[in-house]
């Protein structure tokens, strides 16, 4: 099986289109990856504001889709499917990218794959990384922070832990605003950070006591914990060391995050850890990621940057391994699920219609 | 020309195909209408890809899409628009939007001053008012329906129960009737307007104040 599969995601503040190629061998490439984003528009509230991302996908969708044709070099009828990310999300945001893809199916007569999400951010990693043995999966954004053992990519993946409050970008996000930087936090941070000494402040680390979850994370303690730092400093009428705080803070969350996701790769004798969402981004975490992993003997994989935060060539890897796999396409009546469980990696395919090479999901 | 018209500002999710002639009325050649408030972003295309069946037609056939671009719940209005939005650009064919109480208008026919009501949702209506002729007068806006205006107006279309007038169909647009009121556009060799959803609401969002102070342990 061959062919150029279009994905799309809006399932957050980003209008993302990819383009990829599936070779004969199975291999996925990369032939365009354009992103609308409005972030600029929910800066002022500070955070995404769904009605107002749900309107910016509208007005973006069909002139994203139109420049990644172009920058892919490929015309609609070279087109052999389309994959959109189905959930999970902000309801309003996916509707949008749900209803164009399933038109843009239907105009262009290929078949449809709606898709997780979740999934789609571990996919990407093999535009780069080329094809993903069995693996965990550590998928940290400002809407998801989870841990996943990953079979396969079109297998169900098993969720081993997740966040209890805050999504690990969200904690990026309301420190930023603490300290005063801008939205999103995480590129802030991460380059404010390397101005400061994160031992200077030692910040707790959720859920790492003896007998707390192993693989899931909190993140409210120490939002909590750098609030009151800041209070107390203000009380004492001291300059608040902006960039040693948030090289601390940063630390915390890097070092919960690896160490957690190297336990889990560890304790379930996986050898292969992909780290995934715009969290995945952040310099800390990458660079204490690679020194724990080479420790404990465990191959890193993350995507580079511009892959790891939402995008349509995510989407689209997926829905190439998808086509190459043989699984049923999804029906033109699929519905947007903003709670779209992490063991579906593809919505509504018909087992009636399915390629009887089919055998997961 | 063969139109394909869609319409999901109401509860209604609306495809039809029309056949408009060079003169004369459109003729609705089939058509598929759901009421189901909550599941716009299934049944369309479904709905879509049944008409055309029924009619042994193609989408690849179209010639264009009408689409009603409102006023309506947000996130109903926006199936419909993005979803025609696709289909033109996929099928690259022009797409023409349409005010939805237009249509209703249309179908409720000329005659006595007119007005059309839809539900907008959190106990507030949208409306526009027509002339004798037809002629949209005032709208469309969206109020409570308290503060509608109903001075001169003796009859009226669409969710208008609360407003002690004679209520006359329609309740939703339907194909033909935004295909008719397209139909100078579509007819003409001018392009279609840019499809812009009628909201007539800003989205609720606050900008928050200073960070919550956080109380000490
Ligand atoms: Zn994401």
């Amino acid at each position: 099986m061959t062919g150029i599969v279009l994905g799309i995601e809006t399932s957050c503040d980003e209008t993302g289109v990819g383009v990829v190629r599936l070779s004969s061998d199975g291999t996925v490439t990369l032939l365009a990856d354009e992103i609308a984003s409005s972030v600029d528009e929910h800066a002022r509230f500070g955070g995404v504001v769904p009605e107002v991302a749900s309107r910016a996908h509208l007005q973006a969708m069909v002139p994203t889709v139109r420049r990644a044709l172009q920058r892919a070099g490929v015309t609609p009828p070279d087109v052999d499917a389309i994959a959109v990310t189905a959930g999970p999300g902000l309801a309003g945001a996916l509707l949008v990218g749900v209803a164009a893809a399933k038109a843009y199916a239907a105009a262009w007569d290929v078949p449809l794959y709606g898709v997780n999400h979740l999934t789609a951010h571990v996919a990407v990693d093999t535009l780069e990384h080329g094809p993903l043995p069995p693996a965990l999966a550590l998928l940290v954004s400002g809407g998801h922070s989870s841990l996943l053992e990953v079979p396969s990519l079109v297998a169900p993946m098993h969720p081993l832990g997740a966040t209890v409050d805050d999504a690990a970008g969200e904690a990026f996000d309301k420190i930023a605003r603490l300290l005063g930087l801008g939205f999103p936090g995480g590129p802030h941070i991460d380059r404010i950070a390397q101005d400061g000494d994160p031992s200077s402040i030692r910040f707790p680390r959720g859920l790492t006591g003896p007998g707390d979850a192993p693989y899931d994370f909190s993140f409210s303690g120490l939002k909590t914990a750098v609030a009151r730092h800041l209070e107390a400093l203000g009380r004492r009428q001291v300059p608040i060391p902006i960039a040693d705080v948030a090289a601390a803070f940063q630390e915390a969350v890097a070092d919960v995050l690896t160490a957690k996701a190297i336990r889990a790769a560890t304790d379930r004798g996986i050898d292969t850890l992909l780290i995934g969402g715009g969290v995945a981004a952040n310099s800390r975490l990458r660079a204490l990621a690679q020194q724990r992993c080479t420790v404990a003997g465990v191959r890193l994989r993350v995507p580079r940057p511009r892959l790891c935060t939402d995008n349509g060539a995510m989407v689209a890897a997926l829905g190439a391994h998808l086509l190459a796999a043989g699984a049923p396409p999804s029906p033109l009546n699929i519905p947007a699920d903003p709670s779209l469980s992490i063991t579906t990696s593809l919505v509504g395919g018909s087992s009636r219609t399915a390629n009887p090479a089919w055998r997961c999901c | 020309m063969l139109v394909l018209a869609v319409d999901t500002a109401t509860s209604a999710v609306v495809a039809g195909l029309v056949w408009l002639p060079v003169a004369g009325a459109p003729e609705l050649l089939g058509e598929r209408v759901t009421v189901n408030a909550r599941a716009h972003g299934e049944l369309l295309m479904p709905s879509v890809s049944e008409v055309m069946a029924s009619a042994g037609v193609s989408l690849r056939d179209l010639d264009a899409v009408v689409c009603g671009a409102g006023p309506g719940p947000f996130t109903g209005l926006r199936v419909g628009m993005v979803s025609a939005a696709a289909l033109g650009d996929g099928l690259d064919i022009p797409v023409y939007p349409v005010c939805g109480l237009d249509a209703m208008a249309y179908r409720a026919g000329a005659g006595n001053a007119l007005l059309v009501v839809t539900d907008a949702r959190r106990r507030e209506l949208y409306w526009a008012r027509y002339d004798a002729a037809g002629q949209r007068v005032e709208g469309p806006h969206v109020d409570r329906p308290d503060d509608v205006p109903l001075a001169g107006v003796t009859r009226v279309a669409g969710a208008g129960e609360a407003l002690g007038l004679p209520v006359v169909p329609p309740q939703h647009p339907d194909p033909a009737a935004l295909v008719a009121v397209a139909a100078p556009q579509l007819r003409s060799p001018a392009p279609p307007g840019p499809l812009t959803p009628l909201y007539l609401r800003r989205p609720d969002a606050v900008v928050p104040g200073p960070a919550k102070r956080v109380t000490p342990a």
